[in-house]
C-alpha cells in the first residue's frame, strides 16, 4: 500500500516558490521558455529540496544543507566589476577567451568577443532567451531527460549564461572560459548555459566558479552540451567558491558517435558544493574521460554525483576521482554507469580513491552498475586510506622532511587524475594549484 | 675516530624483542660487513639506524660523531649523513625519480646550510652518476621504481646513495635478488663511494657481495647480538661452514 504522504514545506522550499513568483514576470524568455519555466517550477514544487531519503541525494540533504533560500542577486555594480577585472585569474597565464558572469550576470566589457574563430558564434543566455533565439530553443531543457529538483529549480529560475555553437568542422583553438564570479551579499545565483558543438567540431571550455569568502551565497548553475558525431570536447570545472557557498552545478550532455568527450572537476572551494554530471553516449565508437580532484579542509562537504548512461555501441568511458580530506571534510562520489540493452562492447571503468589526512574526515563512494548487455567489459574500485607510511619512511630517510614528503605523496595522488586533461598549460596550473594548496597546510 | 657507536642496544617490533644488546664501533671510512642467518635481527638494526616508526628502543644508544641520534626524526638522520639501501625499494607512483632525487639532495643541503644546487649542476651530476651505474636516462624520468626490475631497483637505491654523498651508508641485503652482472655494475657504484670520509656497514648473507666489497670488520649477528667479529676471513669461513654454531649458541 503507498501512502502518499506531502510533507510541510520547508521555509526555504516556500521562500524559493516566492522567489519564483516574484521573478518570473522579469525573467527573460516569452512563450515557449515561460512554458518551460513553468513546468520545470512544479516540478520542484512537487518534489520539494532533495532530501537523504531521495537515493541520488542520500548523502546530501539540501533540505537540511539549505535552511534558508536567498533571494536573486541583483545585477553587478561598478565595484563588483572593478573587483572581478584585478582578480588574478584562476587559470594563470593560460591563453583563453574569457567570457565573464558577476552574480549570474553575463558582463561584456569584461569578456572577450572579438575576432570570433569561423563557425563560432556566442551569445548570452539572456539575450538568446529574451530573444526566443530557435538555436537554443531547440536545445534547452532537451539535451537530457532528466528530472532532478535543483536542476528543475535552475530551468525555472535560469537568468543568464552562455550559449555558445561550433559549426559542424570548426575548429575552436583558444579555449573558452567561462569565469563565474559570486556575489558578495547573501543572494542566489541562477545561471543556464547550451553549448552545441557540431560534427567534427573541437572546443575547449574552462568553467570556473568564484566568490568572496564573506559572502554566503548559494549558486545553482547548469550547463546542456551537445557533443556531436566526431567533435572532441574537452570541459574543465574549477569550483573555487567562497568558503561559506552553497554551490550546485550539474553538466548533462549528449554525445554523439566517434566523438571525444573529456571532462575534468576541480573542487576546493565552497562550503558545500554539489556537483552533478549526467553523461549519455547517444552514438557508436566514442571514448570519453570523466575525472576529478577535492582538495578539502575544514567542514567542506562535497558531493560529486555522476551518471553514466551508455545507449550505443563500443563507448568506452574512463572515471576517476580523488579526494584528498583534511579536518573533518566530507567528500562523497556517487558513480552510476548504465549500459543499456543493445550497448554491446561498452568498455567501462570507475575508480574512485580517498586520501584521509585527519581521524574526521569522512568520505563515502557508492559506486553502482546497471548492466543490461551481455557483452560488455565495466569494473568499478574504490579505496580510502591514510597516507602510505612504508613511503613517508622511505622520502624520509632520504632525508625529505614530513611536511614535503607528506606533500610529494599527495601531489603524485592527486596527479594521476590531473594527467588526464589534455590541455598542458592548464595540467600545470592545476598541480601548481595543488602545491599552493599544500603548502598553505599547517 | 669512531663515526658510529651502538652501544648495548635492544630494540623490539610490535612488542617482540629483536634486537638483545647489540655493541658495534665504525670508525671513518670503515667497511663492516654484518651477516647471519635469517631472524637474527640484521634488517631490524638498519631500521633502528635509519629511524623507522614502530622500532622501539627499549635500552642502549646509538651515537654519530658521539651525539645520539634516537630522538632524531628519519629526515634529520639523513641529512646528518646516514643513509639506508632498501632491501625492498619502494614504489612511489607519481613522482619522478629526477623530482624525488632533486627534492632529496636540495633538503638535505637546506638543512645543513648549504646552497641548494643549480639544475645544469644538479643534472650533470645524476648524468653522471645514472651512466656508470647503467641507468637510462629514461627511466629517470618515470615514477621512482615503479616497472623497474629487481636489479634496476637496487641500482636506483646506489644512484641516491652516490647523489646523497652520505657519511655512514647501510646496505641491506644489496645484493639479494642481483644476477653477477646487476652485482657487479651495483658493487661498483658503491666501491666508488669509498673513502676517508664515507663509511660502510653492508649487511648480507652471503659471501658473494664482499668479494666486489671487501670489508675492513666482519660481525656475525645472532639472536639479535654479535656474537663474533673478525676480518674480511670470517666471510670465507662463513661461507663454507655455514651459521649453524652460531645459531645453535644460546645468547649467554
Amino acid at each position: 500500500m503507498n501512502v502518499d504522504v506531502k510533507p510541510m514545506k520547508t521555509a526555504a522550499e516556500l521562500s524559493l516558490a516566492g522567489v519564483y513568483a516574484t521573478a518570473k514576470a522579469r525573467l527573460p524568455g516569452g512563450g515557449a521558455v515561460a512554458a518551460l519555466r513553468e513546468s520545470a517550477f512544479r516540478s520542484f514544487d512537487a518534489q520539494g529540496l532533495p532530501h537523504r531519503r531521495i537515493e541520488e541525494w542520500k548523502y546530501t540533504d539540501l533540505r537540511a544543507l539549505m535552511r534558508e533560500a536567498r533571494t536573486v542577486a541583483a545585477p553587478p555594480d561598478a565595484a563588483a566589476k572593478d573587483r572581478a577585472k584585478v582578480a588574478p585569474c584562476v587559470i594563470g597565464d593560460v591563453e583563453c577567451r574569457r567570457i565573464v558572469f558577476i552574480n549570474g550576470v553575463f558582463v561584456p566589457e569584461l569578456s572577450d568577443l572579438s575576432a570570433l574563430e569561423p563557425g563560432l558564434t556566442i551569445l548570452s543566455m539572456a539575450e538568446a532567451l529574451a530573444k526566443g533565439d530557435v538555436r537554443v530553443t531547440q536545445h534547452l531543457g532537451k539535451v537530457l531527460d532528466n528530472n532532478d529538483a535543483a536542476l528543475a529549480l535552475n530551468t525555472a529560475l535560469m537568468g543568464d549564461g552562455i550559449f555558445i555553437h561550433v559549426a559542424a568542422g570548426a575548429a575552436v583553438d583558444k579555449p573558452l572560459h567561462l569565469s563565474f564570479f559570486g556575489p558578495d551579499t547573501p543572494a542566489s545565483v541562477f545561471t543556464r548555459s547550451l553549448v552545441v558543438v557540431e560534427k567534427a567540431g573541437r572546443a575547449m571550455l574552462i568553467e570556473s566558479h568564484e566568490g568572496a569568502s564573506d559572502a554566503d551565497y548559494q549558486v545553482n548553475a547548469a550547463i546542456e552540451l551537445v557533443v556531436g558525431d566526431e567533435a572532441h570536447v574537452d570541459h574543465v570545472k574549477l569550483i573555487a567558491e567562497g568558503v561559506k557557498a552553497l554551490h550546485v552545478s550539474t553538466l548533462l550532455a549528449s554525445i554523439g558517435a566517434r566523438a571525444r568527450f573529456n571532462d575534468f572537476t576541480f573542487t576546493t572551494g565552497g562550503a558545500v558544493v554539489r556537483n552533478q554530471v549526467f553523461l549519455r553516449f547517444d552514438g557508436a565508437d566514442t571514448v570519453a574521460g570523466i575525472r576529478g580532484a577535492n582538495l578539502l579542509d575544514g567542514k567542506q562537504h562535497v558531493d560529486t554525483t555522476l551518471v553514466a548512461d551508455h545507449h550505443a555501441v563500443g563507448c568506452q568511458s574512463r572515471e576517476l576521482f580523488k579526494a584528498v580530506l583534511d579536518g573533518d571534510s566530507h567528500s562523497i562520489f556517487q558513480g552510476k554507469i548504465i549500459v543499456q540493452p543493445g550497448a554491446q562492447k561498452t568498455d567501462a571503468r570507475m575508480m574512485t580513491q580517498a586520501l584521509l589526512l585527519s581521524d574526521r574526515a569522512e568520505s563515502d563512494n557508492k559506486p553502482e552498475l546497471e548492466i543490461f548487455a551481455d557483452d560488455v567489459q565495466c569494473g568499478h574500485g574504490a579505496t580510502a586510506g591514510a597516507l602510505d607510511q612504508n613511503l613517508l619512511f622511505y622520502l624520509k630517510a632520504r632525508g625529505i622532511p614530513q611536511k614535503e614528503a607528506e606533500a610529494l605523496l599527495i601531489q603524485s595522488f592527486v596527479g594521476e587524475a590531473i594527467e588526464g586533461i589534455e590541455h598542458a598549460g592548464l595540467r600545470e596550473v592545476l598541480l601548481e594549484a595543488v602545491a599552493a594548496h599544500l603548502a598553505a597546510r599547517k | 675516530m669512531a663515526l658510529l657507536e651502538i652501544k648495548n642496544l635492544h630494540a623490539e617490533v610490535d612488542g617482540k624483542k629483536i634486537l638483545n644488546g647489540v655493541d658495534l664501533v665504525v670508525k671513518k671510512g670503515t667497511v663492516h660487513a654484518i651477516m647471519g642467518p635469517n631472524g637474527s635481527g640484521k634488517s631490524t638494526l638498519s631500521y633502528v639506524l635509519a629511524g623507522k616508526p614502530g622500532y622501539t628502543v627499549t635500552e642502549g644508544d646509538v651515537l654519530l660523531d658521539g651525539e645520539s641520534i634516537l630522538g632524531m626524526e628519519p629526515d634529520e638522520r639523513a641529512a646528518k649523513g646516514i643513509f639506508l639501501a632498501f632491501q625492498y625499494p619502494l614504489e612511489i607512483p607519481g613522482v619522478a625519480s629526477m623530482t624525488f632525487l632533486r627534492t632529496a639532495v636540495n633538503a638535505q643541503r637546506k638543512r645543513r646550510g648549504e646552497p641548494e644546487l643549480s639544475t645544469p649542476e644538479f643534472m650533470k651530476r645524476v648524468r653522471w652518476m645514472a651512466e656508470k651505474l647503467e641507468i637510462e636516462p629514461e627511466m629517470l624520468r618515470r615514477a621512482v621504481n615503479v616497472g623497474f626490475s629487481g636489479g634496476e631497483k637496487k641500482r636506483n637505491e646506489v644512484l641516491q646513495m652516490s647523489m646523497l654523498e652520505p657519511r655512514l651508508a647501510i646496505l641491506d641485503e644489496t645484493d639479494s635478488g642481483l644476477d653477477i652482472d646487476a652485482l657487479r655494475i651495483a658493487a661498483d657504484g658503491v666501491n666508488r663511494l669509498r673513502s676517508p670520509e664515507c663509511s660502510m656497514i653492508v649487511i648480507t648473507h652471503y659471501q658473494r657481495l664482499l668479494d666486489y666489497i671487501v670489508p675492513d670488520v666482519v660481525h656475525v649477528l645472532s639472536k639479535g647480538r654479535v656474537v663474533k667479529t673478525g676480518g674480511k676471513e670470517l666471510a670465507h669461513e662463513l661461507e663454507a661452514r655455514g651459521y649453524a654454531e652460531y645459531q645453535d649458541d644460546a645468547a649467554a
